[in-house]
């Protein structure tokens, strides 16, 4: 089976400057791969590191040590050293996130945030609009609310709108950071069906779930983040 | 997309006497990327800018221009003829202040006119519905467009500006802290309109900004400049996200919290 991304031995810390310059070892020796049309999930306990490695993943933290290697345009880039032209241009075709809260911008409304990665494309706004209207329908988002900007509504309905945001694109690599913690049951449930369907086009996705039934329901693998405390590394 | 920068920039350094604007500051700048370059008052990011639009000329380094015609031009060997031909044409740049960037007495619609007439266009009807297109792609009433910007809120002031500097197609845009002094309802509109005619017309910017926000909604890319010098650059939301340099430290931890 193809492995679009591999990580390994990578390392994180962060140096607080402004508290004497003290280290914060966050992981270490971090190596695994992902397959594609499988969901791998990122397990252990809060403060493990888990959202760290989807961050360095996504080119958004920066990496300390080691290696992570992306298929990208029918090459092969170290997106641990990429240029921040390049890790752009992988965000635009081959990695997508879905965050944890999604980050609203004054003004824009629920339909055009959700449509915004397509036209980034390069799609016709409306075909993108038409995808995004499918989507935030599939996630029972209530249809008076798809003109509004999503700052006002609530932490539920704003992560629906953050997931039919990273959901919309064809991306191979999805990453996904607890899209399901603040919805309920029946959303959860249209989540599961959604990530069902991208492991059916062949995406592979790495996401951090804390509901059980939802890692049970998604995950084909699950690696523990545990392993990758910056103390256990021999050597 | 090309695979060619639009603007390259290295080493560039200004010096005032023994002070220092700016000092060996370097980069690439690709076609429809936007970079935001933020630091404090006194940091050296006006002067990195004005250098860069050549209204300043630098103590040392270089900055070469890809022209339409795909060669670069080395900006501070041109004369100040083909610079200032740049400047109306091909680039904008937009002031804080848009009592700098416009001219006070004559109508909203002659402001954005005179930029056209000054790349040659004379049919004064299409000047004029160039003008009224672009004030509404501004959000500027049509039956505004005979009033001098005297008589407009500040808000509408910087929009017209844009509107100005934009009407001609420009390939780069230098702006100088464009929401400065403005509301915040303000200038989340003002934003949104940036972010948008940006992305629609695949513009290429260098934005100054003190503001870490404005520096996040509107830039792919951030440099952060203390003293004259670029401490931390790269993807705006990992040197926001995680910022490395103290100073960047400093600058990301001082945001207050809404």
């Amino acid at each position: 089976m193809p492995t679009p991304l591999v990580v390994s031995d990578v390392a994180k810390s962060f140096t607080m400057h402004l508290r004497d310059g003290i280290k914060l070892p966050v992981v270490a020796g971090v190596s695994f791969s992902i397959r594609a049309g499988e969901c791998t999930v990122l397990g252990g306990p809060s403060g493990a590191g888990k959202s760290s490695i989807l961050k360095m993943l996504y080119g958004n933290y920066a990496v300390d040590e080691g290696q992570i290697i992306v298929k990208h345009d029918d090459g092969l880039i170290d997106l641990a050293t990429a240029s921040p032209r390049t890790v752009l241009a992988i965000r635009r075709q081959t990695i997508g996130y879905v965050s944890q809260f999604l980050r609203t911008v004054p003004r824009v409304s629920a339909l055009d945030v959700v449509a915004e990665p397509l036209v980034e494309r390069g799609e016709d706004r409306e075909s993108a609009r038409g995808k995004a209207r499918a989507l935030l329908a599939q996630l029972n988002l209530p249809e008076k609310l798809w003109a509004l900007p999503p700052a006002t509504f609530s932490g539920g309905e704003q992560q629906r709108v953050n997931i039919a945001r990273g959901f919309i694109t064809e991306h191979p690599i999805l990453l996904l950071d607890e899209p399901t913690a603040s919805l309920d049951a029946r959303n959860r449930d249209v989540v599961i069906e959604l990530i069902a369907a991208k492991k059916a086009t062949g995406v592979a996705l790495l996401g951090i779930f804390h509901d059980h039934d939802v890692r049970e329901a998604v995950a084909d693998r699950i690696i523990d983040v545990t392993a990758f405390a910056p103390g256990k590394i021999a050597a | 997309m090309t695979d060619e920068p639009l603007l390259r920039v290295s080493a560039l350094s200004k010096f005032y006497g023994s002070r220092v604007g700016c000092d060996n500051v370097s980069f690439d700048l690709w076609p429809g990327e936007v970079l935001a370059v933020v630091g404090e008052s006194g940091s050296g990011k006006t002067t990195l800018l004005n250098c860069l639009s050549t209204r300043l000329l630098p103590s040392s380094g270089t900055a070469s221009y890809r022209m339409r015609d795909g060669q670069f031009r080395e900006l501070y060997r041109m004369s100040e003829a083909e610079r200032r031909f740049l400047m109306r044409t091909d680039w904008g740049f937009v002031h804080q202040n848009p009592a700098d960037g416009l001219r006070m007495t004559v109508s909203a619609g002659a402001n954005v006119g005179e930029r056209l007439m000054a790349v040659g266009d004379r049919h004064y009807g299409k000047i004029r519905a160039t003008a009224v297109d672009w004030l509404s792609r501004v959000e500027i009433d049509e039956d505004r467009i005979d009033d001098e910007p005297r008589a407009f809120s500040g808000g509408m002031r910087q929009r017209l500006q844009i509107a100005r500097n934009l009407v001609t197609g420009p390939r780069l845009v230098f702006m100088d802290e464009p929401t400065g002094g403005l509301d915040v309802s303000v200038q989340a509109r003002l934003l949104d309109l940036l972010r948008g005619l940006v992305t629609d017309l695949g513009l290429a910017a260098i934005v100054v900004t003190h503001d870490l926000a404005v520096a996040r909604l509107l830039s792919q890319r951030m440099m952060v400049m203390k003293d004259g010098r670029v401490v931390e650059s790269g993807l705006t939301d990992g040197v926001l996200d995680d910022p490395r340099a103290p100073y960047t430290q400093l600058l990301v931890s001082s945001i207050l919290q809404v």
